[in-house]
Formats: structure tokens, sequence, C-alpha cells
């Protein structure tokens, strides 16, 4: 367990040989060896650290790597406390949990992308790569790190690879856009995420976790008044509803589908979007001090789930169904955490893992096949052509509509009974959600895989294998023409295996977690549910409260009505949706156009992204022109003021400087030289003229002396 | 007639100016050398006469010293013409003047 570090590390250094030698010097199986084999080893570690916590007594591990910012006195609430951040790393419940999902899941995806990114050219393959892995190791740190800054480390890494990721096709304008929108909404939910850290630091004087929820345990739940927890507990709730995508700030994912998909399953299973949901886990004790938040959460949640859903139903691009399913599914998850169940939230967040990275997958499987066509109306009785992938992503359908027996029936049935202790009417909401998912979700399988192939003709006849030779192929959106599509086809091997064995964990994920009322009757506990405990009480609490932390249970009949009723609530989705898209397909149109209304409204996705873009946006560019006009008028005015004000000076103070000074200095030189010029006049170098003045001086000398002697 | 000393003043005096006038109005630096000579020997023409008239050999020995004087002038005197000459290729007094300002 002491080599914990290594798990986020080992990606980090692929990462760096791909970025900094990969994209220069290595060949594409090089570039995916190096990748997929650092994955794998972060993947094997986990494992082992897992075990190891599996058998150890104490459930907590820490192991610190280095010093990273050394103590400094900062105020806090109760005077100067000491600002201190180790390189830490956390080992428990959670986080074992979360590093098994994430280098799991994130292995897989490598592995299918290998084979996925085959048609770029080398150099973009290997950012590819690269990207991918710093994406993990970002993920790996986030959930590792034993503090709020080695944490947030991690979470401004996932938002800056998300944005890399998302913007990888880059000469696309859409994908660009789309890489800016992830990076800026998500800096709006980073903005609540830091102050909520600086507002702990002040609370606490410390930013471990451990400790702060040592310290949040022994303060009084706010239940009546909205204080300092309350406040702390929002901003951090604002942060996670950046990172996992719920209403308002849920608008940058389902534009992330312009990315490769891989990164799509990336970031909606294994990376970023859970990191709020984690981030919210791991502070289950502070949420749990601050009831008005948790209701806010709860509430948060399940409509975001609902409105996602709701989304969901006309969206056409299978990728999108599947982006808001993932806004959905999101929403699910914080209901979970705002009821309290963090250990239902955490539990959904796995299970969902496995078949939305499976659905994401086997939605590129089929765009892969499809030629990168994306619309489903386009698609169509594909199982004849990709077995493997129909069936693979029919397992992962049945398992998020809540099927009996696969994992997602477990995990969403815990969270709507748990609701249902809460407030009938978030169950309520829950409840809509899971007919409509298993709505969508279905009618996703019958339109692609059922029904007559509505899409492009190719070389050969349309119903036929595809025969390579003939040339007219049905290349119509532009594809480059470097490669002849030949039909629809089966993905490669090293795409439907990382597929298959995500449909075993779609299954059978859900069975660590089985409900009591099922649980009782075999004689197994729900294991996940007991195991992660620890990481959402504080120490001290988890003693004391052993039993009273248990919420009220419900009795057997009604928990067994509730399973029961989703189960049947999830049945007439998929009847429904079988019954519109592979009975009757023209009874859905003709449903579109007498609901012409409200289809128009949930095709434009409620207008939300044009209402962000006419309040928010406009108001921001308005804002920023206004302050662009002041900043040209008023500040540069001053500056170029300032200026025109000194140059006026210094021409005075030339013309002064010209005239006056320069004018004596001359005057005074010019005296001189003409006074100088007088005498020059007398020095000829004249031999002859100086013998001359010789002599007269010598005359004149003796006709004084004559003079003198004889007149005198 | 008999030879007086006022005779041997006046022929001192006549050579004496007929020296000065050459070192003033030639423009020649060998004749303004030869009326310097010419000078000096207005003046020992003037010594011998008047060591004679009163009967001192100093006079005499005096104008040894300055035939002696002369003719180490004369020496270096001409030295410097011929350098100049060399350099200017003209021994008129008018062109030298590179000393001058």
């Amino acid at each position: 367990m002491d080599l914990i570090w290594l798990i986020p590390v080992l990606p980090g250094i692929g990462a760096a040989l791909n970025g900094l030698l990969g994209i220069r010097y290595f060949s594409k199986p090089v570039a995916a060896a190096i990748a997929c084999a650092t994955m794998g080893g972060a993947l094997l570690l986990s494992i082992f650290a897992f075990a190891q916590l599996l058998g150890a007594e104490h459930r907590e591990h820490v192991v610190t790597l280095a010093h990273w910012i050394p103590p400094i006195p900062l105020q806090t609430v109760d005077g100067l406390g000491a600002f201190e951040a180790p390189w830490a790393f956390r080992l428990d419940p959670l986080s074992g949990m979360m590093i098994l999902i994430v280098s799991g899941i994130g292995f897989l995806i490598h592995l299918y992308s290998s084979s996925y990114m085959d048609h770029e050219p080398r150099g973009g393959y290997v950012r590819f790569f690269c990207y991918l892995n710093l994406f993990c190791f970002f993920m790996l740190t986030l959930v590792l790190g034993s503090t709020f800054l080695v944490m947030f480390v991690g979470w401004e890494g996932v938002g800056l690879c998300s944005y890399l990721l998302i913007g990888f096709w880059y000469h696309k304008k859409s994908a660009a856009d789309a890489g800016k929108k992830a990076f800026v909404v998500n800096r709006v939910g980073d903005f609540g995420f830091v102050l909520g850290v600086f507002l702990i630091f002040f609370t606490f004087g410390t930013i471990d976790f451990r400790e702060v929820a040592e310290a949040a345990s022994q303060m009084p739940v706010e239940s009546a008044a909205f204080g300092v927890l309350s406040t702390i507990c929002l901003l951090l709730f604002v942060g996670a509803v950046g990172k996992s995508a719920q209403i308002p700030l849920y608008v940058w994912l389902p534009d992330a589908m312009e990315g490769p998909t891989p990164v799509s399953a990336l970031i909606h299973a294994a990376t970023m979007v859970t990191a709020g949901v984690y981030m919210v886990g791991r502070n289950a004790v502070l949420f749990s001090h601050a009831p008005m938040v948790m209701t806010i959460v709860a509430v948060v949640g399940g409509v975001t789930a609902l409105m996602a859903a709701t989304i969901g139903l006309v969206q056409t691009d299978i990728k999108k169904v599947l982006a808001y399913s993932t806004v959905s599914q999101l929403g699910y998850m914080f209901l979970a955490t705002g009821v309290g169940a963090f250990g239902a939230g955490a539990f959904h967040l796995m299970t969902h893992a496995f078949f939305k990275a499976l659905l994401f997958l086997g939605s590129g499987s089929v765009i892969h096949a499809m030629n990168d066509e994306q619309d489903m109306q386009k698609m169509g009785n594909m199982k004849l052509y990709m077995p493997t992938t129909f069936i693979t992503m029919f397992v992962g359908a049945l398992a998020i509509a809540g099927v009996p027996g696969l994992s997602g029936f477990f995990s969403k049935d815990e969270i709507l009974a748990k609701t249902f202790v809460a407030s009938p009417w978030l169950w309520g909401l829950a409840v809509v959600t899971a007919g409509m998912t298993a709505f969508y979700m279905f009618r996703l399988i019958f339109m692609t895989f059922f029904g007559e192939y509505r899409g492009p003709k190719w070389g050969g006849d349309a119903e036929g294998q595809a025969d390579g030779d003939h040339a007219a192929a049905a290349d119509d959106h532009g594809h480059d023409g470097a490669h002849v599509w030949h039909g629809p086809h089966e993905s490669p091997k090293l795409m439907t295996v990382p597929l298959m064995i995500l449909a075993v964990g779609a299954a059978v994920a859900g069975y660590v977690g089985i409900p009591p009322i099922i649980g009782d009757f075999v004689g197994v506990g729900n294991a996940i549910e007991h195991f992660l405990e620890p990481s959402f009480v504080a120490e001290s609490a988890a003693l004391a409260e052993e039993g009273e932390h248990a919420v009220a249970h419900l009795s057997h009949v009604v928990e067994f009505g509730l399973m029961a009723f989703s189960v049947l609530i999830a049945g007439l989705g998929i009847a429904l949706a079988y019954h519109l898209y592979v009975r009757r397909p023209k009874r859905a149109v003709e449903l579109a156009e007498n609901w012409a209304g409200a289809h128009r409204v949930l095709t434009n996705k409620y207008y939300v992204d044009e209402a962000y873009n006419s309040t928010v946006i406009k108001g921001t560019m308005g804002s920023a022109r206004g302050l662009w006009a002041v900043d040209r008028n008023v500040v540069d005015g001053a500056v170029n003021g300032a200026g025109w004000l000194t140059r006026a000076l210094s021409w005075v103070s030339h013309v002064l400087d010209k005239y006056v000074v320069d004018g004596l200095v001359n005057l005074a030189a010019w005296i001189c030289a003409e006074g100088s010029y007088i005498f020059r006049r007398g020095q000829t170098g004249l031999i002859q003229n100086y013998a001359v003045a010789t002599l007269f001086g010598v005359f004149a000398c003796a006709t004084a002396f004559l003079v003198v002697r004889f007149m005198g | 007639m008999e030879i007086t000393p006022a005779h041997y003043t006046v022929l001192s005096a006549a050579l004496f100016t007929i020296g000065v006038i050459g070192v003033l109005v030639r423009r020649n630096i060998i004749i303004i050398f030869m009326a310097i000579e010419l000078m000096l020997n207005a003046v020992n023409i003037n010594l011998v006469a008047h060591a004679q008239q009163v009967e001192n050999l100093v006079g005499q020995v005096f104008v040894v010293f300055v035939i002696a004087v002369a003719a180490a002038e004369a020496a270096v005197g001409l030295g410097i013409i011929l350098a100049f000459y060399r350099n200017k290729e003209t021994v008129n007094i008018d062109e030298m003047n590179v000393m001058r300002w």
C-alpha cells in the first residue's frame, strides 16, 4: 500500500513519454503500448492496494510522498494557523473503489482507443494517448489526494484534459468551441470549489480531509441556521455542479460529444464527471452537518435527472442521447447523496461507470462501423452486421434501465428506496426519470439495431455483406477518401473485447450491493455500503453513532412494493419504446407531429443554451465592451494626456535649452574665436617676419639707449 | 692711407647690414644661411680689429670660438635643410610652414 503514489504517477510517466518524445519519434503501436502498459500497471497496483485494504484492520492508509508547501502562517478564525500541504495520498474504501474504477475502465478505454483511433495520423494518435494518460493521471491524483489542495491539482488537471480531449480535433470549429465551453463552464464551478477550500482553511486551520472531518463532526448540525458549514458545503457543491454537469452548469457535457468517442466514455464513466460526486462523498461529514445544503443537493440532483432525461427522449444523435443520460444518472447520484445515502451514490457511481463506459464504447463501435455517422435515423438493423456490439450494448441498456438482476437495478433501487424515506416527492421525480431512462435507452437500441436499415448505400447490395472491390462506395459525408467504406461491419477484437469485459461488469457489478430485502433471503448483506461506511463518517462519530446513524428502515413490504413499482415503470418504458420504434415506427413520427411544440422544446434542449447566450454570455460580452470603452477613453485617455503633457513640457524645455543655454555657450565661444583672430594674424609662421620684428626691436632698444645716453 | 679701426668698423657694419638684409629679404634658405655666416664674419672682423687695437689676445681667441661654433651650426643647419628637402623637395622658406597652427 505504500506504493499507491505510483498509481497516478505511472500514467503520468506514460503521458510524459508520449508527449515529450512520442509525438516526434514513436510509431503508433509503440505509443499505444506505452499508454496501455502504464495504465495496466496502474490497474495492477490498484488491485493489489485494494486487496491489501480489504485485508487490513485499519481501513485507512496515508502515504506522504514529499513536502509541497512548507507551513506558512495564515490567518484563520482562531488566530494564526499553519497552512501546509504535503504530497499525500490517502487510500480508504472510497478512494480504493475509485482507483479501481478509474484505472480499470481507463485501461479498457485505452485498449479500445488503440484500435478506434487507428485512422488518425501518427502525430494525432500519439497526442491522443498522451492526453488520455494525462487525464487518468490527474483523475487518480484527484481521488487519491489526501488534502483539498492535492485534490484540487487533479481537479484542475481533469478540467484541462477535458479541454484538450474535447477539442482534440481542433481544426473543427465546433470541437474547439466545445472544448472552450467545457473549460469555461468548469471554471465557474472551480471558483466555488476554491472559495470553499479557502473557507475550510479559515474555519478549521487545516486542509487535510480527515482532520477537517474530525473537526466538523465536533460542530453542531446546522439544521436551523445557515452557518459556516452550510456556506462551505454550498461552495463545494458549486464546484461539484460544474464538474459533474448538474443544473445550471450541465451545458458543457452534451457539447463534449465533439471529442472522439473513447474520450466521451472516459469523461462520462471513469473520470471527470464522477469527480463531483466523489468530492461530495469525500466530504460526507461536512455535508451531513448542513442539512439545508443537502436539500439543495437532492433537489438539484432530482431536477437535473428529470430534465436531462426528458431531453434525452427526443435526441437523434446516438452520443447526445448517452450524454443526457449521463447528466441524468449523475443527477441520481446527487439525489442519493442529497438524501444522505452517500453509499448508494457511490454505488451507483460504480455501476454507472461500467454500463456507461460500455454504452459509449458500443456507440463508438457503431459510429466506427457506420463510417463516422452519429445520427440514429440513418442506422437501423445493425444487429445483423455487428452482433457482438449489439449484445454487449443490449446488456448495458438493460443495466441502465434497471432490469432486475443487472447492476443498474441494484444501485438505482437503493437510491429510490433511500429517497422515498427522505421525500416522496423526490422519489416521484426519480421514478418518472427511471421510466424515461428505460424508454430512451431502448429507443436508442431499437433505432440503432432493429428495424429497417436506413443508412447510406455502399458498394454491393444493401442487405448482403460488403463487396470491397466496388469503388462506388457511399462515401457521402466527406471522409477524406483514404479508405473506402464497405458498409457496416463488426469492429476489430481490440474494440470488442473491452466491450465484452464491460458487459460482464455491467451485469454483475451490482451484486456487491444487494439490498436488504433480497439480501436477507439469501443471507448476504449489502457489502459495498458496509465497506464504504468508514469513508463517510468521522472516526470518533463512527463509534458513537453506530446504531443511531442508520436511517429509519423501511418495512420489507414497502421496500418490495417500491422495487416492484420501479421495475414496472422500467418495463413500461421498454415496452413503450418497443411499441413506438419497432412495431409501429410511424406512430413515433405522428406523436412528434401531434405534440410539435413540446417536441421542439425538447429537441432544442429547453433553449437553455440560447438562454445562456442571451443572458450570461451577452451580458458578459456587453459589460466587457463597456469596460473596454472605459478603458479606451478614460484610462487610455489619461495615459495619452499625460504623454501629451510631457511632450509639450519637453518642447518648451527644448526651446529654452536650444536658444538660451546653448546661446550663452555659443556666445562665449564666438567671443573667444573672434578675439583670437586679431592675435592670430601675427603668427604667420614665417621666420623672416619674426626676424624683422626682432630687428625693429633691436633698433628700438638701440635708439632708446642712444637717446638716453646722449640726449639725457 | 693708414687703415684705422674706423675702417674696420665701417667694413664690419657694412658686412653685417648686408647679412641682415640678406636674412630678411631672401627666400632661399641656403642664401639666408650664407647671410647669417656673413653676419658672423662681420662680427669676427670687428673683434679681430679691436683686439689688435687694444693689444689684448682675448679678442683673437674669441674669434676662433666663433668660427668653430659657426662650423658646427652650419653642419646642423645644412643637415636639417637636407632632411627637409628630401621630404618637401623645396628650400623655399615661405613653404616651410608645417609647424604653424
